[in-house]
């Protein structure tokens, strides 16, 4: 099969999956002017990049807590590991105690460059663990006060090769050989969905 | 099966494993150096705590393969090092140890805490040695010889 006609049906595949329009989605071809998408549009997009910013290989790391989680039930971590004053434990018990620069399937630990947690003012969780509202969260991505001077483009570069994000999908094994779980959306659906997020000006939903 | 050069305790060490093996095996099975303890081989308690480039890690989870060519330091070697000799002697004077099974962990922990903090709080103690466990439940003690390295390092300039 060409690799236009496979690229074809991934575009459709993935705007089905978003639930925009599959004809204006694939439609996004050299032989028309881009468009940017609607507000509504941007919307829908934020809201499928918000079900992976809350799925736990992303949020458990992004808590309000002095601690970060672990596993699906997002319970907290292990071992007294506390955040410390850089988000990377405290000497005697940092991050990197346990967690190598890859995955370690033998050991059943995680590992990734630069373990560490997101700083406080990128926390989207509440003190009580429970994840913020999409509007909360989106505010605080899009808040350059709070998401290290990120514009747009910078957001989607994030999303698209900061060793971090990428290990959501590579996330190894667990100590009993199980595989852990991923987000719900692929990698690309996820930068697929940033990238109109961001085409249709970073729009955020309503509310707190 | 794969060989590794690594170098512990500043000796250079060739040693023919599995991949896979933790660091904590290779030490006490393939190298003989059975300072460093076994306790619950998940990470969760901290006796079979090394340096790795000065990194306090638990060697019961970190595969070989994973080591490259960062130093490692155990609590064989870790009275050669000044902060390392004042947290021994501190704990001999203290007498600390009650089973002492997990007291080589405790000391590479505390060495690794005093070598970034030199003068800890409780709060630093408590957080830095809250993730290696004691059954005896020596931790006064181990806090109060904490302290005594600190002063002594601070006083010798160690």
């Amino acid at each position: 099969m060409p690799a236009c006609r496979v690229g074809l049906l991934v575009s459709l595949a993935v705007a089905s999956v978003f639930g925009f329009s599959a004809l204006r989605f694939a439609g996004v071809s050299k032989a028309e002017p881009a468009q940017r998408p609607s507000r509504e549009q941007g919307l829908a997009a934020w809201q499928q990049v918000y079900s992976v910013l809350t799925h736990p290989r992303c949020i458990n790391c992004h808590t309000a807590t002095n601690y970060p989680q672990q596993g699906d039930d997002r319970h907290r971590h292990v071992a007294n590991v506390v955040r410390g004053p850089e988000g990377k434990g405290v000497p005697g018990l940092n991050c990197a105690s346990c967690h190598q620069e890859t995955n370690a399937d033998s050991t059943g630990v995680p590992g990734g460059h630069n373990w560490h947690l997101a700083p406080l003012e990128m926390r989207w969780q509440d003190p009580n663990d429970q994840p913020l509202s999409s509007a909360a969260v989106c505010s605080q991505i899009t808040d350059r006060k709070r998401n290290h001077n990120l514009d747009g483009p910078g957001l989607l570069k994030h999303h698209e090769e900061e060793a971090l994000v990428k290990w959501a999908w590579n996330p190894g094994r667990r100590p009993d050989g199980s595989a852990r779980t991923l987000p719900p959306l692929t990698h690309e659906q996820f930068i697929a969905a940033t990238r109109q997020w961001v085409e249709a000006g970073t729009p955020c939903p309503p509310g707190k | 099966m794969a060989t590794y050069q690594i170098t512990v305790n500043g000796q250079r060490r060739e040693v023919t494993v599995d991949p896979s093996t933790p660091l904590l095996w290779v030490l006490r099975e393939d190298l003989k150096m059975t300072g460093t303890k076994f306790g619950c081989g998940i990470s969760a308690c901290g006796a079979c705590t090394v340096h790795v480039a000065g990194v306090a890690t638990r060697s019961c989870i970190v595969p070989i393969s994973h080591i490259g060519d960062r130093p490692i330091v155990t609590i064989e070697a870790i009275g050669n090092d000044a902060v390392g000799r004042a947290v021994q002697d501190a704990w001999v004077d203290i007498d600390v140890v009650q089973c002492g099974y997990c007291q080589s962990g405790q000391i590479m922990a505390a060495v690794a805490l005093l070598k970034h903090t030199p003068k800890p709080s409780d709060k630093n103690i408590e957080e830095s040695m809250g993730g290696n466990i004691c059954r005896c439940g020596t931790y006064t003690r181990i806090r109060d010889a904490i302290k005594t390295a600190a002063a002594q390092i601070t006083k010798g300039g160690a």
